[in-house]
């Protein structure tokens, strides 16, 4: 039973990775919006069953959160925003699809060479998911800073709180309102940054944060 | 017995009242004597406590622990015989300072600005003495640096004064950096800051050389060690002389506390070459510190150097006593600290009364330059005689206290050939030639003060009108001019009252010496060495008195004042007169050329020309030249460079940030 459980969780844990990694990739925003969504599913997936390996029914609610907001509405009104405000399709990347990739595969290694190290003394079920948390987290720190857009960029920073909230379902004991609390200011920065999306639209007739770059104060 | 350390703390607590009450009394005229006459009476009540306690046969050490400061130690506060001496030398010279404050002070034109930190310095100093953890010491120390600065800021508008004080502040901080690094390191990983704490710990050599190359620089850049003692003659002349006369007399012995404390009394056993970079520092700061002070033409900048210079002595002490501690020569490293203590009060006497003297000129004249005064003697005859004295003593010429200290050096400097290191017994000779160096041009330094200042005639209409100082201001000098000369003609009852001290830091005193005949000093043994201040002030007396009786009785009583021989030309100015600077010019050209990189220009009209001839000196201060324009130089650069990290876009920010987190984890993977 026990190496079944494992098993599962590193199977879920392990496909989130590859997910995140798969959305470095991407070149279609509607494309990104799509494997983000299978990403969150994954999340939920991954977070219910610690809920049920846990006996922790309080993940239950945890994976709901996570189901209707970051694999349903999310998608969604990123899926709407770009319908509205007409953005071209396409992703400007600052940095080449490769070698994007190539530093994602040595982020996860480096990752799982600290974790596994740091770590040595929990159990190795917390300390996989652990592993893999941060590199999700660093994997969607690598897309914000690889992208040039800005719908890209909110999802590189909702991917990497996905990776927050696998870290914290992994560790036992982790109290229901700090999830939710966690979930919901999460929530809050997605409406600012689309309202911003919308602002930024509005004056700069186009969504490419370098654009923004022009209109800051006087540069040395 | 905690009755004198509660006093004591009593007394501290009073004097931030009064600090507050300052801030109150505002701008009312009586302010400066209700003030000034609180902290002298508060002075003198703490300065009695602790003399108690220094002079107490039993000797015990009270300790009291208030709940402040961190909360799983809180404020300990303890007096023993070391911070009992000390808290003599602040008290008294508190004291004394209150009571020119009360004469002074009323010339003071913004008495808001100097009221409320003068009894916030003191109770700083005080505290500092006091603590009895890192904490609390850290603490004091910062109240301490930070009072005193605003104080340099009194008078924040006149030129310099304010490049003085940023200058203090960047010291001060650096300072108390290497102290906050000096006890981390005492305390180790487990946070016990409690002195007694990081007694009870055996340290490692490391950590022990470590943190005395720290308290040289924390210690060092608050007493004017060189090279640290940029900020000194800038920032001790520009507060007003009473404030002065404290920060130079007192605050740089509290850094000298700081230095025995640590060294001596907290990290144990010493090393025996640490004893080498003391007292190699000790020996440079001593001559440079005179040397420049020979150079100087403003009075108070000039006993400020003169106050490195008396540091150096200090520290040479100290590093002597550090090095006989190093080889269980018990009774020579007593002598050798003795005698730095002794040094220690007696600058603290003398170089008070000097600022105070010096402050009474200023207030006579409003001039600090001394090439525009001269022929005070006539216009403040109080004032010359108890500066005369001032500058005796701190000539170190018997029978004055700075004589007796400094033999007391000297005696300590001929143990040194019982010293079984080969190092020590070459460097201490030398050191001791650096020494007797310094204390030739002291002397000479001291002339020049005496001479252009108070001798020949006036040189500006300022010093033609100058009237004698009010009754405050002369009674305080006169009463630190009485204790330099009592303290010179007793000094065994002093090294007696200094004996505990000594016993307590290096498991020896001197021996006894108010059971000697006469009255004699007698560190050692009477075959090697003795001294008698009280002989020789007999002998000083009766021969002068001898003289002027014969003179009187066998030639004229009458005072006759004829025409000065001018060298047979019709008229002889003010300005003709021997200078300052003519009388530090031969000694400029021995050593002004190696210290200062002294330049002589002479600009002769050819014959028949009618324009003047200029001599022109150009100096350059090679300590800010060398060490401090390269580091000033670099920080610009790299604050030009760093300047673009502030115009970079979203991305590239993000991108640092990930770039740091990555490092991190990297350095975390392959350290772990």
């Amino acid at each position: 039973m026990n190496g079944f459980v494992f098993d599962i969780a590193h199977l879920l844990a392990g496909g989130l990775v590859l997910v995140s990694i798969m959305m470095l990739y991407q070149d279609r925003l509607y494309a990104l919006l799509n494997t983000f969504a299978l990403h969150a599913l994954i999340l939920t997936l991954s977070v219910a069953w610690q809920a049920y390996v846990q006996d922790a029914p309080h993940l239950y609610v945890t994976a709901a959160i996570a189901l209707v907001f970051k694999a349903i509405i999310i998608p969604v009104a990123l899926h709407r925003i770009i319908r509205q405000l007409g953005i071209h399709r396409e992703i400007e990347t600052a940095v080449g699809v490769g070698l994007t990739m190539l530093a994602g595969i040595g982020l996860v290694a480096l990752s799982m060479a600290v974790m596994l190290q740091v770590t040595s003394e929990i159990d190795p079920l917390a300390r996989e998911d652990l592993a893999f948390a941060l590199s999700v987290l660093l994997l969607g720190l690598l897309m914000m800073v690889t992208r040039r857009n800005a719908v890209s960029q909110v999802v590189g920073f909702m991917s990497l709180e996905n990776g927050l909230v696998l870290a914290a379902t992994g560790a036992k004991g982790m109290p229901l309102v700090v999830e939710i609390s966690v979930t919901f200011s999460i929530l809050v920065a997605f409406i600012v940054i689309g309202i911003f999306l919308f602002r930024i639209r509005e004056r700069f007739d186009t969504v490419d944060v370098e654009a923004l770059d022009e209109f800051q104060g006087d540069r040395r | 017995m905690t009755g004198s350390i509660g006093l004591l703390l009593g007394c501290i607590a009073v004097l931030l009242a009064t600090a507050i009450l300052a801030i109150g009394l505002g701008r009312s005229g009586r302010a400066t004597q209700v003030i000034y006459g609180v902290t002298a009476a508060i002075s003198a009540v703490a300065l009695v406590a602790a003399l108690t306690q220094l002079l107490d046969a039993l000797h015990d050490n009270s300790t009291l622990t208030l709940p402040l400061g961190l909360p799983w130690i809180g404020a300990n506060f303890r007096l023993d015989m070391l911070s009992a001496f000390f808290l003599v030398v602040v008290n008294l010279g508190g004291g004394v300072a209150s009571l020119f404050g009360l004469g002074y002070g009323t010339h003071e034109t913004t008495p808001g600005r100097v009221l409320p930190f003068f009894p916030a310095f003191l109770a700083g100093m005080n505290l500092v003495v006091l603590a009895d953890d890192a904490f609390a010491f850290l603490f004091a120390w910062e109240f301490m640096s930070l009072s005193s600065w605003a104080l340099v800021m009194a008078h924040h508008r006149e030129p310099g004064n304010a490049r003085a004080g940023y200058i203090y502040l960047v010291m001060a901080s650096f300072g108390t950096l290497a102290l906050l690094l000096a006890f981390g390191l005492l305390a180790g990983p487990d946070g016990g800051y409690a002195f007694e704490m990081i007694r009870a710990v055996e340290h490692k050599s490391l950590v022990v050389a470590l943190v005395l190359g720290l308290m040289l620089l924390g210690a060092g850049s608050k007493a004017g060690l060189v090279p640290l003692h940029v900020w000194l003659p800038l920032a001790h002349p520009a507060a007003p002389s009473h404030v002065s006369a404290l920060m130079s007399g007192v605050m740089t012995k509290v850094a000298v506390y700081g230095f025995i404390r640590v060294i001596f009394d907290l990290v144990g056993e010493p090393n025996w070459w640490s004893s080498i970079i003391v007292m190699f520092i000790g020996g440079a700061t001593a001559v440079f510190g005179i040397l420049s002070a020979l150079m100087e033409r403003d009075i108070k900048r000039l006993l400020a150097y003169s106050t490195i210079e008396n540091i150096g002595v200090i520290f040479v002490s100290l590093g002597l006593a550090l090095a006989f501690e190093a080889n269980g020569m018990r009774l020579a490293a007593a002598l050798a600290l003795t005698a730095a203590l002794f040094h220690v009060l007696n600058h603290a006497f003398f170089k008070s009364l000097l600022f105070f003297g010096a402050g009474a000129v200023l207030t006579a004249t409003g001039e600090r330059d001394m090439e525009r005064l001269g022929g005070l003697i006539h216009r403040m005859p109080v004032t010359s005689v108890v500066f005369l004295v001032g500058c005796f003593a701190i000539s170190a010429l018997p029978p004055l206290n700075g004589f007796a200290s400094e033999w007391l050096v000297f005696q300590a400097i001929l143990q040194s050939p019982d010293l079984p290191q080969f190092g020590l017994k070459l460097m201490v000779p030398a050191v001791g030639g650096m020494l007797a160096l310094a204390a030739a041009l002291a002397a000479a330094c001291f002339i020049k003060v005496y001479g252009t200042v108070f001798l020949g005639r006036p040189r500006s209409a300022a010093a033609i009108e100058a009237r004698e100082v009010d009754h405050f201001s002369l009674a305080a000098m006169s009463i630190l001019a009485s204790l330099c000369l009592l303290a010179g003609m007793f000094p065994g009852l002093v090294v007696d009252a200094l004996s505990p001290v000594a016993n307590s830091l290096v498991g020896s005193g001197l021996p006894r010496q108010a059971e000697i005949a006469w009255l004699s000093l007698v560190p050692i043994a009477e075959s090697r060495s003795s001294y008698n201040g009280l002989l020789i002030f007999a002998f000083v007396a009766l021969s002068a008195w001898l003289a002027v009786f014969f003179i009187h009785s066998f030639a004229s009583r009458a005072v006759r004042r004829g025409p000065a021989w001018g060298c047979g030309l019709p008229s002889l100015s003010a300005d003709m007169q021997y200078s300052g600077d003519s009388f530090a010019q031969p000694i400029r050209r021995v050593f002004g050329q190696l210290a200062f990189r002294a330049h002589e220009e002479i600009d002769m009209p050819a014959p028949g020309d009618m324009r003047a001839a200029r001599l022109t000196v150009t100096m350059r201060d090679i300590v800010w030249d060398s060490i401090y324009a390269p580091i000033v130089r670099g920080v610009r650069f790299v604050a030009k460079r760093l300047n673009g990290l502030q115009f970079l876009t979203i991305r590239r920010y993000l991108s640092i940030v990930f770039a740091a987190l990555v490092t991190l984890l990297l350095v975390l993977a392959l350290w772990a």
